[in-house]
């Protein structure tokens, strides 16, 4: 096709002419597309009747914002980013880069003070301010402490970066015990530092945990064999009712309960990978997907034996290794052994520790995999089946010990998930936890462990922070609950994630062998497979 | 498939012939890509398979390596220790893991995003597969499965030095240029330990320089390895220079088989393959003297013929435009052949209508030149006369 250069090519707009113009066109395109989404909404009146609500003005508001956003992102957003790639001619540099400008050290000062005397005032803030404001103060507050952290980290990247992995478990095993002491100083007193580290290693610690070790485990499938599997959640459901049922019929314990389920998983997995694994691309996807269901269904439905959607409780604790339990009840309760005062939260880090430990050691036997031949071939198996075939490599076994390996540790955290809730049901194993963890892995790039870590940490971090963001209560009423929008921010995420960095997080590939130095491999160059 | 399959041959005598072709036929529905083809590649020899594109080369590596199950005819191959190997038999990966067959691609298929190395480790996969005791040993670090993989880098370096890459080790292969990615499909190929290296189209794309270190590397591989070679080559003069033996397709059908000298004057072959030009077919076709024949000449492609139904060579217009399984699109007609038309120009004195169809030379150049520039707008000619339209693939 030839390329016509039109006069108008040459006049380029500036970014003040085209502001305006595209502001509009935003705004017109919002309004489309809100019109019946945000103006009108259906609602039933006090005799129940369907009425039509009217929100003309939070239309208006969005539109306005719309616009607003669209203007300023062309007026000075574009141009600020193409300034960014301009050498200065006089020194031949690139500017400095924002980040350099966002992080100064007086502005660290700055939030360090703040933070200091927030932290002073915590008790009084009420009385000061009157409730509403403190609620803001404390959302600064929040926000200065971020970015003195954000500072610190940027201050020793490189440093971070050259000892990510360590640095990363180091922080990882101090976890519970800097939250206990933490909140022990804050408290006052040893108890209250347990009673309230209860939040911070269940919530955050353990959840996060066990989806990093979930999306480990599909990344195995997915990232390093590239087949998309969309039912991974059923090895999940599989580890979790196998810990469920054989503990609460037989009494087995969980240290004997978590290989059988992790080997449980595997054979399901192998049991789906045989008639499975000749489909390819899109066909494999739905074929998962569909197993997924179909696991979940059978739990449903199959009450003799899972008790149907009411779940399965009373689901034992794990022991400590059968020599303590964490049974308040039980002659050998950790505390009475080690005398120490009773709390719940012993349980808690035990099983913060626990999961790390299972964490860990999916890492290993990962990474220790991937150097091996059959890793490799995996990894071989995603730029081209074809290749692999001309060079003797069985694709079947091959792909099925992908998928065996990756359900094994669907089915460690399942056990692990099970013992953790005391209580399982088919609830928890719904489509959307697969969509999760793929999410999880996509973002983090496919393959990278440390990148889906993070990726862990940011998404389900991040929204159970959303759980602490009270203050937004005075802002849009008493019944907005942040919770309710997770969703909605995890797309979000997602898809600025995806315009930024289209390969995740990390998207570059370790070699797995080298001769003279490893260098990582673009992302430019890996595949993502076909199925 | 075990040993079961191997069986051993009753002539001693066919023992330094490392692959026996027998009748092989290969129909992909009406379409007969490889009809009765029957050729031996002896061992220690470089035996070029040539023919113009869609002659169906590609399919006989495809049928050879197992990724296309023959419709009829024997493949054999004998090891160097005395063991035989039926492949049309064997499953697709069993071929180059027990046969030791190993293959290039027409269009490469490296692992884009591995390291070289990493490349040429995967090829050795099955050896350090058992070396690893099935992963499981070399889980636990044991001692024999790390010798075994210093033993692979060591190959790996051998090769990568072979093919003049050793510098580029820890890149990743799909950052190569063209020359060098060909050079390292076949150093990955080489590193299964083959005893026979089937090459499509090695020289496709390369420049005279790295055609020149493609050449040397081959001469390398066939002196100093003892691996024999099967080469599908375009290029004639690399042919000539480093092949023992030729054969040569058109059209699925072998039309001459023989050392290079006796390929290069085969009237047959001339014609097929070295072209013979639009004028001088038209002399052929006078000579011949079938106004059938020069009516289709002026009037180009018989659309009115839709694939046939037949699928017999000579069952007259089998035109059929298939999705080649490499991106290619071919659409052939049976009775275009060129190697034919030589055979009615010499058979027309005796007898005008010894073989209808054969004899009938609907032909159609194969040079893209002709095919596009004479639109079909004219009548179709008569039904019987065979159709022709060689809209040539895109590939070169
Ligand atoms: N998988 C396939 N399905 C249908 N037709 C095919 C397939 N593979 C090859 N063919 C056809 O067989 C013929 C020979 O193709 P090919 O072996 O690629 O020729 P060459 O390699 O000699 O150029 C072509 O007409 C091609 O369209
Ligand atoms: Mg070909």
């Amino acid at each position: 096709m030839a390329v016509t250069t039109s006069p108008e090519r040459d006049i380029v707009a500036t970014p003040m002419q085209r502001a305006p113009r595209e502001a509009l066109y935003a705004g017109a395109i919002a309004l489309g597309l809100f019109v019946l989404f945000i103006g009108l909404r259906t609602d039933q009146n006090i005799s129940n009747e369907l009425i039509l609500v009217q929100r003309w003005w939070l239309l208006a508001v969005l539109v306005v914002l719309t616009m607003a956003g669209r203007f300023l992102y062309v007026a000075y957003g574009q141009p600020f980013l193409a300034n960014q790639k301009i050498v200065d001619v006089a020194t031949g540099l690139l500017p400095e880069s924002v980040a350099t400008r966002f992080f100064r050290l007086p502005y660290f000062i700055a939030a360090i003070v703040t933070v200091a005397v927030l932290v002073f005032l915590a008790g009084s803030l009420d009385g000061l301010l009157g409730p509403g404001l403190a609620g803001y103060a404390r959302f600064l507050r929040a926000l200065a402490t971020i970015y003195a952290l954000a500072s610190v980290l940027f201050y020793f990247r490189t440093f971070i970066h050259a000892h990510f992995s360590a640095l990363g478990i180091t922080a990882l095993a101090l976890y519970p015990v800097i939250v206990v002491l933490v909140l022990a100083l804050y408290g006052g007193s040893v108890a209250a530092g347990f009673q309230g580290s209860l939040k911070w290693v269940d919530n955050y610690g353990i959840q996060i945990l066990i989806y990093v070790m979930l999306a480990w485990g599909l990344n195995i499938v997915v990232g390093l064999a590239g087949l998309l599997d969309l039912g991974y959640v059923a090895f999940y459901a599989v580890g979790a009712y196998c810990y469920a049922l054989l503990g609460t019929q037989y009494g087995l314990s969980f240290w004997i309960l978590l290989p059988a389920a992790g080997a449980m998983a595997a054979f399901w997995g192998v049991l789906l990978g045989f008639p499975v694994l000749r489909l390819r691309g899109d066909y494999l996807a739905i074929v998962t997907l569909a197993f997924g269901e179909i696991i979940r269904l059978v739990l449903i439905n199959w009450r003799e034996v899972t008790n149907g959607s009411a779940g399965i409780t009373g689901i034992p604790k794990v022991t400590f290794f059968g020599l303590m339990t964490f049974n308040v009840s039980d002659p050998n309760y950790i505390a009475k052994v080690l005398d120490i005062a009773t709390s719940s939260a012993y349980y808690k880090i035990f099983l913060y520790y626990l999961i790390l430990g299972l964490c860990l050691l999916t890492a290993f036997v990962t990474i220790r995999l991937r150097r091996m031949p059959v890793g490799r071939a995996w990894e071989a198996l995603r730029e081209d089946e074809i290749a692999c075939r001309s060079l003797g490599i069985n694709t079947t076994t091959t792909k099925l010990t992908a998928f065996a390996t990756g359900a094994m540790f669907g089915g460690f955290a399942g056990s692990f998930f099970a013992a953790r809730q005391g209580f399982v049901s088919p609830e928890s194993f719904i489509f959307l936890e697969s969509a999760i963890i793929l999410a999880i892995v996509v973002l983090g790039g496919m393959g990278s462990l440390v990148g889906i870590a993070v990726a862990a940490m940011v998404m389900i971090g991040g929204t159970e922070v959303l759980r602490e963001l009270d203050f937004l209560k005075q802002v849009f009423g008493p019944d907005f609950t942040p919770e309710l929008y997770r969703m909605l921010l995890f797309g979000m995420a997602m898809v600025i994630v995806m315009l930024w960095k289209p390969r995740g997080f990390v998207g570059s590939r370790e070699p797995t062998a080298f001769l003279k130095e490893s260098r990582a491999v673009s992302g430019s160059f890996t595949k993502e497979g076909h199925g | 498939m075990s040993d079961a399959s191997s069986i051993q041959k009753a002539n001693p005598g066919m023992n330094d012939a490392i692959l026996q072709v027998e009748h092989l036929s290969m129909k992909f529905g009406g379409l007969v890509a490889i009809g009765d083809l029957s050729f031996q590649a002896r061992r220690g020899e470089i035996t070029a398979l040539i023919g113009p594109n869609g002659a169906g080369k590609t399919t006989v590596f495809n049928c050879i390596t197992g990724f296309y199950k023959p419709s009829e005819g024997m493949i054999t191959l004998n090891r160097r220790d005395g063991s035989n190997y039926l492949l049309e038999r064997l499953p697709n990966h069993e071929i180059p893991a027990r046969a030791k067959v190993a293959r290039t691609f027409q269009n490469i298929r490296l692992f884009s995003g591995m390291t070289l190395l990493e490349n040429l480790l995967v090829a050795q996969h099955n050896k350090l597969m058992k070396a690893s005791g099935y992963t499981i040993l070399g889980l636990f670090g044991f001692s024999g499965y790390r010798k075994a993989s210093a033993e692979s880098v060591e190959l790996a370096k051998h090769w990568l030095e072979k093919a003049d890459l050793v510098d580029r080790a820890d890149d990743p292969a799909g950052d190569l240029p063209y020359g060098a990615q060909r050079r390292l499909e076949i150093a990955r190929a080489m590193c299964t330990g083959p005893e026979l290296l089937c090459l499509d189209e090695p020289a496709a794309g390369l420049n005279p320089k790295e055609s020149m270190a493609l050449n040397a590397l081959l001469m390398d591989i066939k002196d100093n390895t003892g691996t024999s070679i099967l080469l599908i080559e375009h290029d004639m003069a690399v042919v000539m220079q480093i092949s023992d033996h030729v054969v040569v397709l058109e059209y699925g059908r072998k039309i001459s088989d023989g050392s290079p000298h006796a390929v290069r004057t085969d009237p047959r072959v001339i014609a097929a393959y070295l072209g013979v030009e639009d004028e001088e077919v038209e002399t052929v076709l006078t000579e011949v003297g079938d106004e059938d024949v020069i009516e289709q000449l002026d009037t180009g492609p018989d659309s009115a013929h839709g694939p046939g139904t037949s699928s017999s060579y000579f069952a007259g217009p089998v035109t059929d435009t298939v999705g080649h399984s490499e991106g290619e699109r071919v659409t052939v007609s049976k009775g275009a052949s060129r190697a034919a038309q030589v055979d009615a120009k010499s058979s027309a004195a005796a007898s005008k209508a010894a073989s209808p169809a054969a004899a009938k030379p609907s032909a159609k150049p194969s040079a893209a030149k002709s095919s596009a520039a004479k639109p079909a707008t004219k009548a179709p000619a008569k039904p019987k006369t065979p159709g022709v339209s060689s809209r040539r693939g895109g590939r070169k």
